[in-house]
């Protein structure tokens, strides 16, 4: 293994930054939705790394993965439609718009 | 510096560089497409780490099926055209988002090597396909079920919360 572990928790780290920006920053319902699945697959790396670098004979590492990813698509899925169903309703998917349970 | 370092640093470089342009551009077509190149480049990284299940999984599920979700959604909200003008993308909390940021990134940063992290150098045992496929359906055969009832229970939710009400009908 010439690339130290180090490596691949840094560019973890940087991309998990850039998911939480874009989910800070973003007023567009999409945009948020992207920047969360930006900091999944940053989660997703660490995970594969720790178990490539740490336990590579247990499939443990691997399988944790996986299931990571199902429960992202499965989030990405229902943010989407409720995002849909939220521009049917107000034709605005702007987060700061979206507050018709404080009025 | 080996081959293989190059080719880290060059992917490592194409999901980072993709993943800011994805999280700053202001037209949101433009941010779906970045994500999927970013989402390819974490694809090459399991690649990388010799998780070849994981990298095509990546590849199916991320840049096939997510990213054309994302499009739609994009396409079907007019990427906010209609509400959300191009200079209008960001709140006006983006600076402190942008603190925010930088102070995790750096503690990130500055915690990472603070770790002695056991390093095996053990190689990926060559029927790691077949453990896996084992695993899922042996000892992690109750979380690989909830997973499925998740799915369904997602597939059965999105499609009532998306679908298109008829007149009259009481809005739920």
């Amino acid at each position: 293994m010439t690339i130290p572990l180090s490596w691949y928790l840094i560019v973890a780290a940087v991309l998990f930054c850039i998911g939480i920006y874009g989910v800070l920053a973003r007023r567009n319902a999409v945009g948020i939705l992207m920047g969360v699945e930006l900091m999944l697959n940053a989660v997703n790396i660490n995970l594969v790394a720790f178990w490539r670098y740490l336990n590579p004979t247990d499939v443990a590492g691997q399988a944790f993965a996986l299931f990571v990813l199902v429960v992202a698509a499965a989030e990405a899925v229902v943010g989407l439609a409720l995002i849909i169903s939220v521009y049917r309703n107000r034709t605005d998917i702007d987060a700061e718009n979206i507050n018709l349970l404080k009025q | 510096m080996t081959l293989t370092h190059i080719i880290f640093i060059v992917f490592a470089a194409i999901t980072l560089l993709s993943a800011l342009f994805c999280v700053t551009t202001r037209n949101m077509f433009h941010a779906a497409l970045y994500l999927v190149i970013s989402l390819f480049g974490v694809a090459a990284t399991f690649a990388m780490l010799e998780a070849s299940f994981l990298a095509a999984a990546q590849l199916i599920v991320y840049v096939g099926a997510v990213a054309i979700l994302i499009i739609f959604a994009v396409m079907l909200t007019r990427g906010g055209a209609g509400s959300l003008p191009a200079e209008r993308q960001f709140n006006t909390q983006a600076g402190l988002a942008a603190v925010v940021t930088v102070v995790t990134l750096f503690i990130l940063l500055r915690v990472v090597p603070f770790f002695n992290y056991p390093v095996q150098d053990a190689a990926v045992p060559v029927d790691i396909l077949t453990q896996l496929g084992h695993a899922l359906v042996g000892d992690f055969v109750l979380p690989f079920e909830v997973a499925s009832v998740l799915l369904l229970a997602a597939l059965i939710g999105a499609i009532y919360i998306a679908r298109e009400r008829r007149k009259g009908e009481v809005e739920g």
